[in-house]
């Protein structure tokens, strides 16, 4: 199916629509937000703190008298960025680990699978937190930490639909003909798995996006004073009572992203016939 | 049968190892190491360093460690702690059974509803009903624990006052205040099993109700309730219980997250404090019984899957 008439059914769900527009929408308010937005978003301001939404700070201030609007539409940007890179990296390293052991098989796949079984049964966000204790919190220690960890289940997944092609004739013929692994992997199996990963990477980068978001808010993610919604709810959480508005945007704002997200990538499973999986890889 | 067993239990035992070394190697292969992690600045003053690696016995090589390290938990010692100072052991236990009731009781009560939900609308698909509760269960599942639980508690604490935001109850207290204070948190928890078991159960009956079979007994004429229940519920149910187990463990992440922000005195909570005090041994100790958490949940539910099939129960070897 071409990038177009996969679209084209994207969009003719419902579900599709809404979450194409959600994700489109926070894309490219992500891009243009740092035009647009009224005030500095780290900007702190005595005079204003904790103020209910009005007309010169729509959504309020917070507790440092920050205006809520701006950092609302720029609390996702960074989240976002870390999102995209590590998705790149776990997509890469699980499928290329993936569809290796499926075709190369035997001992290899049952040694390698053995190793992931075991390394998925500590929840990640306890593995990434082996990591920030020994490497130090910051963004940029996230990315390869997020990738390796998350990458795990795309080992599954890719293995999982190789598995389906490594006996299949074509495979046996290149083999026959004397084709390299790595010829045999790109030209005859990554051709017939492409959908099943790609409605994966969709999922993974939802599933980072929110995993990045927890880390935030435990602060073990992006560092303040930096406009985060992770850490804007965390901040936020203590004084929900007298102030819900200061928890209430940045909830609106990421769900309604994640939300999004699985809409689309539900839809784009549907459109390619891909069954969808919930990250839960039965080993 | 019994067979069988005894390999799913050697398997239980090969990812335990596995785990162990995991979790060793993991923690060898950072840079720095216990002590660097726990002097931070202090790391520099060489002789404080030095001396701190030679109480922790860091300065044998690494096999030589694992091995002491692997002798002690096959005895049930979990090292010592370095912030703490005391045996990981007693700082573990206490926590780990606070754990055990939230998991517990977000698992009794949101397992057999999500259970239920799934067969509804597996049943009539694509029903008011099936629309309404999958569209929940996806906005559910997607929404992070912690905007869940900061929710929860907006509403039910702080706008009707139901119910306490926080739990209050200290690490040792009696089971039952815990039991007590679990509402919110064990709902937080559950919103995100309910969520992934009901889709689950939803997709394996609706692959059951168009099986060969079902439309084999309609056209014998059985009764419509009896096909529901002898014929479709069996044989949609057995083949989710073991994903519902992978389910259960898969989503213990949540357990941190949630344990955070309802400040319930569970392990999650405690292995935020010991990434905050840089840790390691008590991390560690963490990420192993995490592990051990892991494998149990899923030996058990594919244990239950095993007695409950009879495809397996009469299969000799």
């Amino acid at each position: 199916m071409t990038a177009s008439s996969t679209l084209r059914a994207v969009l003719k769900q419902p579900s599709g629509v809404v979450g194409v527009a959600l994700v489109v929408a926070h894309v490219t308010m992500a891009l243009v937000a740092p035009m647009i937005v009224p005030h500095n978003p780290t900007l702190q301001s005595a005079g204003a703190i904790l103020q209910a939404p009005s007309w010169t700070h729509p959504f309020g201030t917070d507790r440092l008298g920050r205006d809520l609007l701006s950092r609302a539409l720029l609390g996702g940007r960074e989240a976002m960025l870390i999102a995209t890179l590590s998705t790149v990296a776990a997509m890469l390293w699980g499928a290329m680990l993936g569809l290796f052991v499926a075709l190369q098989g035997g001992r290899t796949d049952a040694y390698v699978m053995r190793i992931v079984d075991a390394m998925v049964s500590i929840p990640w966000v306890l593995m990434v937190m082996i990591f920030v204790a020994a490497l130090g919190v910051g963004a940029r220690a996230l990315i390869p930490v997020l990738g390796f960890s998350y990458g795990l289940s795309v080992v599954y997944i890719a293995r999982a639909a190789a598995l389906d092609f490594v006996a299949r004739d074509f495979v046996l013929a290149a083999q026959a003909r004397g084709e390299r692994r790595v010829t045999i992997l790109w030209r005859e199996i990554l051709p017939n798995v492409r959908d099943t990963l790609a409605v994966q990477g969709a999922m993974q980068w939802s599933w980072i996006l929110l995993g990045i978001s927890s880390l935030s808010f435990l602060g073990l993610g992006v560092a303040p004073p930096a406009p985060d919604w992770g850490l804007m709810i965390a901040d936020g959480r203590g004084i929900m009572q007298a102030a819900p508005w200061t928890v209430l945007w940045p909830m609106a704002m990421l769900s309604s992203l994640i939300v999004g997200v699985n809409l689309a990538a539900d839809a784009i499973a549907k459109a390619l016939g891909v069954d969808r999986t919930f990250g839960v890889a039965a080993p | 049968m019994p067979r069988k067993i005894a390999g799913r239990l050697a398997a239980a035992w090969i990812t335990l190892v596995v785990i162990a070394v995991v979790v060793f190697v993991g923690v060898e292969l950072m840079p720095g190491d216990a002590c660097t992690a726990h002097l931070g600045r202090d790391a520099a003053r060489a002789e404080m360093l030095t001396a701190c690696r030679d109480r922790m016995g860091l300065d044998r090589p690494p096999v030589e460690r694992f091995a002491l390290w692997a002798a002690d938990l096959a005895h049930g010692d979990l090292g010592v702690s370095m912030k703490r100072e005391r045996p990981i052991l007693g700082i573990v236990g206490p926590r780990a059974r606070n754990t055990l009731i939230l998991a517990g009781a977000a698992a009794l009560a949101g397992v057999p509803l999500a259970i239920l939900l799934g067969f509804l609308c597996g049943l009539r698909r694509e029903g008011p009903f099936d629309i309404v509760t999958s569209t929940v269960a996806l906005v559910a599942m997607t929404m992070p624990e912690f905007v869940v639980a900061s929710l929860l508690i907006l509403i039910f604490a702080i706008w009707l006052g139901w119910s306490t935001g926080v739990v209050t109850a200290a690490y040792d207290a009696p089971a039952l205040t815990l039991l007590l204070a679990t509402p919110l948190p064990a709902i937080t928890l559950a919103l995100v099993y309910i969520a992934h078991i009901l889709r689950m159960v939803r997709s394996s009956v609706i692959d059951t109700v168009g099986a060969d079979f079902v439309l084999m007994a309609r056209m014998k004429g059985v009764p419509e309730r009896r096909i529901v229940l002898r014929h479709i519920l069996p044989n949609a149910i057995l083949p989710s219980i073991s994903l519902i187990g992978l389910t259960l463990a898969w989503l213990l992440s949540g357990v941190v997250i949630v344990e955070s922000v309802f400040n319930y005195p569970g392990i999650g909570r405690l292995a935020v404090n010991a990434v905050a005090d840089r840790d390691l041994p008590l991390i560690q100790a963490i990420a192993l019984l995490f592990g051990l958490f892991y494998v149990l949940t899923t030996l058990v539910s594919d244990l239950v899957a095993m007695a409950l099939n009879p495809r397996l129960r009469s299969l000799r070897g």
